[in-house]
């Protein structure tokens, strides 16, 4: 690992001028949070800051009520907080359920939500140094479209890159359209998800629309009634400990047998927690039957181009986007 | 020293290590810090295959703590050994990609490690051949098979007999490379003295590694002393000494000072061996009650080009059931990719899942339960050897299983059992493993204070050997355990061997037993007097195992599984879990159990996850890390259990007892596959047996 300054904000200001000042250095900057994927990074040589500006002690740590019923979660706020805390279960099962399905105990009590927001992708080659990677060394070149992507996009990836996104988290915050609190060099500003990530184009060395400096320090997850009625369905290879193959946030709102509203996201298919705007707005006002969720998944899923070893996941986001409603409608 | 105590042997004692172990007491290799310790990191080659043209040590010179980069040009001379794996450092080849190119030594573990990334290596590469295939056109028939069988076997006219048959199975299975992954990686601090060299390492072997290490040094064994106490699991990864114990000696001899090294579990993907790859093809020919008249069992293997190892797939065939007509063979293939190793039950672990595999097949193709076909084909003597057995209690694990498993009224009918949104099925297998035993030393004393000690040169790599040997020697010594201090894991005490080809206790616990009878003689000689020196007592038992009589020896056992596969995705879990053995007399129920039990995890995770990916592009294994290389957790482990046969065999040993080290994965994954089978009516030969396997089958 390459020799590094630490440095600790004590608040928002003074962090961002400290990562300012370590960008302008040419060393480069970086937040520190949990450091559950920054650190592993800086060990394989993957990243290589010349600063961390630990972020740890910011008041970022509180999850407080909005006034129209939604939640402002601090960015510091630790994972196993977030799924443990009764708001977020009580509106949000689906929320609170990611979060448990991800990582290990040890690694949730680290983990941040800011931090899981800008996971970075879990592709060999983007970890292993020794070999191209356009996402680690723009330009290099992509392996995994000729190598191993079995665990990589079928939707929205480019020529440069076929990563995915890890974080299960992401997922139905993206079907919520909670809104990134963004401070930067500039100021404050936000922006909703699911355009918070950026699809990998000609620039996958770019996840998100975060510029060099930015912080987040909170996510806004809107009032969303009928999102009582949501589950989060990850499939994984491994029973625990391990990234979706695929998953599903849903919510559902339901009235005499019809889909007045739903929300949809996937994860493990795309660069970016994939939100099913096509799926949502067909099943919008059909009924709530497996032949209609059929119909809106496939028509969702009509614009996936998979690779060889990846062409599994069109049938399994289907069956499994089918299933997770059915049970919404089965069982609240 | 008149106490009579009640034998020890047959009781669950509390591992007695179980207290250093826990309170973090017990000395690992790579927590020795000797004084002027210095710290090595490798730097491995990112060619496949090739020459290193120059190594450009002053890249790295002027980083802080730097002591010395170490490479071809400028290592240390070895002797020529025919292990070329060990020869580090000695020539400018790259055989695979990962191999180590340089060692950097500094200060301290940082300095090293940021070094080792900045080295700047440059190679001259060449066009690799990584991908195991049948029809490799380098497929060659090896002089003999691990450790040394016969490379083929042939008996009657196999050929003519499938020809004939009325029912005939013939499928091809695969079974991916796969990497041990104990959870201690492999580790050594290195001293060089005025008495020689001196290894703190962990290992499976110190007498085994302080032979392979002396003659690249030119020592006589006697200047190696190797110290391995504890080690963190090992699964035949640690069975023989790898490239980074000879870095960590020869790292020390350069700079002079002690030096420690150890592999991270990333460099462990390419440097410390994995279980070779197989494609290997079954047929079965039967009649209609699925009596067998043929067998052929062929393997496709792989091995390095600097050193072959070619693993007994099919040897397992050549005993397990009765047929007239039948064939083995192994071809081998070497790859520029590193090199391969023991892994638990090597052979016997892929080679059962193909044959148990076509097993099952057979009974579905015959109408007949795949227990009862098994019981058909029982065979009397060793069908290829001809030798009696000495015991052979495959039977009874299969109908004790059965019955405990709850396998009768069984409906044979596969995809129709449904739980919720799973499809339910079983499915059973056979295991078994061969009876080792080999030479060992051993020394017991009775100390004047009162108690006994005794020494041998084994390894507990967290079998519970050192609780085994302590409850054999404290029978033979008719004294509780608590009065028998029990020494293993250094070379400098009497030599033992490998922990390996689950030959422990039958090996040691023969020497410790006749080691502790002699010392019982000559107590008895002095009336039970301890002089002021102690009494002590040695044995070896290579002559007794000279005499052993040829007989056909082997463990067995049968392992039932019950699965549920989701049908929207693809989802295998594995509900239950049960296996039956039957090893001859176990020796402590606690730490066999947790054995066998350990065994069956391992197959479990074998059928279902563990799979090393080749990068073809690249010409390595790509998923180098346990968030990518899957082996079980605890999530996936819902309900394992394992319970034993009472066997008396008294041709195998004093003790009466057969190995149960690897038993346990030995049919596990063909288990899990016949289950799924079940549940879904998709054969799947290739494992893991992953969700797009099923998908993609059209569950």
């Amino acid at each position: 690992m390459r020799p590094f300054a630490y440095e600790r904000a004590t608040d928002v200001r003074s962090a961002v001028a400290a990562c300012v000042a370590g960008t302008a250095d040419g060393a480069g900057a970086v937040y520190l949070g949990g450091g559950t994927n920054l650190v592993d990074l800086m060990r394989l040589g993957v990243v290589s800051p010349g600063v961390l500006v630990d972020i740890t002690r910011l008041p970022f740590d509180e999850i407080e009520e909005t006034a129209g019923g939604g939640l402002l979660i601090g960015a510091g706020v630790r994972n196993s907080d977030l799924a443990a805390h009764p708001l977020v279960r009580r509106r949000y099962p689906m929320l609170a359920q990611s979060v448990v399905a991800g990582a290990s105990g040890q690694i949730r009590n680290m983990a941040t939500v800011g931090g899981n927001l800008l996971q970075r992708t879990r592709c060999s080659y983007f970890q292993d140094v020794s070999k191209p990677c356009n996402k680690r060394v723009p330009g290099s070149g992509c392996p995994a479209r000729k190598g191993d992507h079995r665990n990589l996009a079928v939707i929205g990836q480019s020529e440069a890159c076929v990563a995915t996104h890890p974080s299960d988290m992401a997922v139905p915050l993206a079907a919520l359209g909670a809104v990134v609190h963004i401070a930067g060099p500039g100021g404050s500003r936000q922006v909703p998800m699911p355009g918070f990530h950026r699809l990998p184009g000609d620039a996958p060395e770019r996840d998100t629309v975060l510029e060099p400096g930015d912080l987040v320090t909170a996510v806004e997850v809107p009032p969303l009634p009928f999102a009582t009625r949501s589950r989060y369905r990850k499939v994984r290879d491994r029973a625990s400990f391990a990234f979706a193959v695929v998953s599903v946030a849903a919510a559902l709102d339901l009235e005499d047998g019809m889909v007045r509203d739903c929300r949809i996201a996937l994860g493990g298919v795309a660069h970016i927690p994939w939100r099913a705007e096509r799926a949502e707005s067909a099943l919008r006002g059909s009924p709530a039957t497996e032949a209609a969720f059929a119909q809106a998944a496939a028509e969702e899923l009509a614009g996936t181009t998979p690779l060889p070893h990846n062409a599994f996941k069109v049938p399994l986001a289907r069956n499994v986007v089918v299933r997770t409603l059915l049970d919404l409608v089965e069982a609240p | 020293m008149t106490t009579v105590a009640a034998p020890s042997a047959g009781t669950a004692l509390d591992r007695v290590d179980g207290p250093e172990k826990v309170t973090g007491r017990a000395r690992y290799a790579y927590e020795n810090v000797p004084a002027d310790l210095a710290y090595a990191v490798v730097v491995q080659a990112t060619v496949s295959r090739g020459e290193v043209r120059a190594v450009d040590a002053d890249s790295v010179l002027q980083l802080p703590g730097m002591i010395a980069t170490i490479w071809h040009e400028n290592a240390p001379r070895l002797a020529p050994v025919e292990d070329a794996e060990l020869t580090v450092l000695q020539s400018p080849r790259v055989a695979y990609r990962g191999q180590v190119v340089a060692v950097v030594v500094a200060e301290t573990l940082e300095s090293a490690t940021e070094a080792a990334r900045l080295l700047r290596v440059d190679y001259r590469p060449e066009p690799h051949d990584v991908e195991l295939r049948p029809d490799h056109p380098g497929m060659y028939r090896p002089d003999h098979v691990n450790p040394n069988y016969a490379t083929d076997s042939e008996l009657g006219d196999p050929d003519t007999a499938l020809a004939f048959a009325s029912v005939v199975v013939d499928a091809t299975y695969t079974t991916p490379a796969q990497h041990h992954n104990p959870i201690e990686p492999h580790a050594t601090v290195a001293l060089w003295d005025a008495d020689g060299l001196t290894l703190y390492d962990a290992t499976q072997s110190t007498s085994g590694v302080r032979a392979t290490i002396a003659p690249l040094f030119a020592l006589p064994p006697e200047s190696v002393r190797v110290i391995s106490p504890y080690v963190g699991g090992g699964f035949g990864g640690k069975g023989a000494p790898h490239a980074q114990v000879v870095l960590a000696a020869l790292a020390a001899k350069q700079v002079g000072r002690p030096v420690k090294l150890a592999a991270t579990r990333r460099q462990m993907f390419a440097v410390t061996g994995y279980r070779t790859p197989t494609v290997q093809r079954v047929r079965l020919g039967a009649d209609e009650d699925g009596k067998l008249s043929a067998i052929v069992h062929e393997a496709f293997e792989q091995t390095a080009t600097i050193k072959e190892f070619a693993e007994q797939t099919t040897v397992v065939t050549r005993m397990m059931y009765a047929a007239p007509h039948r064939r083995t063979s192994h071809r081998l293939v070497r790859l520029d990719v590193p090199v391969p190793t023991w892994m638990r039950a090597p052979g016997e672990t892929p080679g059962m899942f193909a044959l148990e595999s076509a097993m099952d097949e057979l009974a579905v193709a015959c109408g007949i339960d795949p227990v009862e076909l098994r019981v058909r084909n029982e065979p009397t003597i060793d069908p290829e050897r001809g030798l009696p057995f000495s015991s052979r209690n495959l039977v009874a694990c299969l109908r004790g299983g059965a019955e405990r498993f709850g396998w009768a009224g069984r409906d044979p009918e596969p995809g129709v059992r449904r739980r919720g949104r799973q499809l339910i099925g079983t499915g059973v297998a056979s295991s078994t493993y061969p009876v080792y035993r080999m030479p060992s030393q051993a020394s017991a004393r009775a100390e004047p204070g009162g108690g006994f000690t005794v020494r041998i040169a084994a390894a507990d790599i967290g079998t519970g050997a050192r609780t085994v040997l302590t409850q054999i020697a404290a029978d033979a010594l008719r004294v509780p355990p608590a009065q028998v201090r029990m020494e293993v894991g250094d070379s400098a005490l009497p030599r033992a061997s490998v922990a390996g080809g689950s030959s422990g206790t039958a090996s040691w616990g023969t020497a410790v037993l006749r080691a502790c009878e002699g010392l019982m003689d000559a107590l008895h000689r002095r009336a039970g007097d301890v002089p002021p020196g102690g009494l002590e007592a040695s044995a070896d038992t290579a002559e007794e195992l000279r005499s052993q009589r040829p007989l056909s020896r082997h463990a067995y056992g049968a392992q039932f599984a019950e699965v549920g596969v989701d049908l929207d995705t693809g989802e295998v879990r594995v509900l239950r879990l049960l296996g039956a053995f039957a090893a001859g007399r176990i020796i402590n129920p606690k730490t066999a159990r947790s054995q066998l039990i350990g065994g069956m995890t391992m197959g479990l995770s074998m059928a279902l996850l563990e799979e090393s990916v080749m990068d073809l592009e690249f010409g390595d294994y790509l998923n180098r890390d346990l968030a990518q290389y899957h082996v079980a957790a605890c999530a996936d482990v819902r309900d394992v259990d394992a319970f034993w046969i009472e066997e008396e065999d008294p041709d195998l040993n004093p003790m009466g007892s057969k190995g149960i080290g690897e038993i346990g994965i030995v049919g596990t994954a063909a288990a899990i596959a016949n289950a799924v089978y079940h549940a879904t009516g998709i054969r799947v030969r290739d494992l893991p047996i992953r969700l797009d396997r099923l998908i993609g089958g059209g569950i």
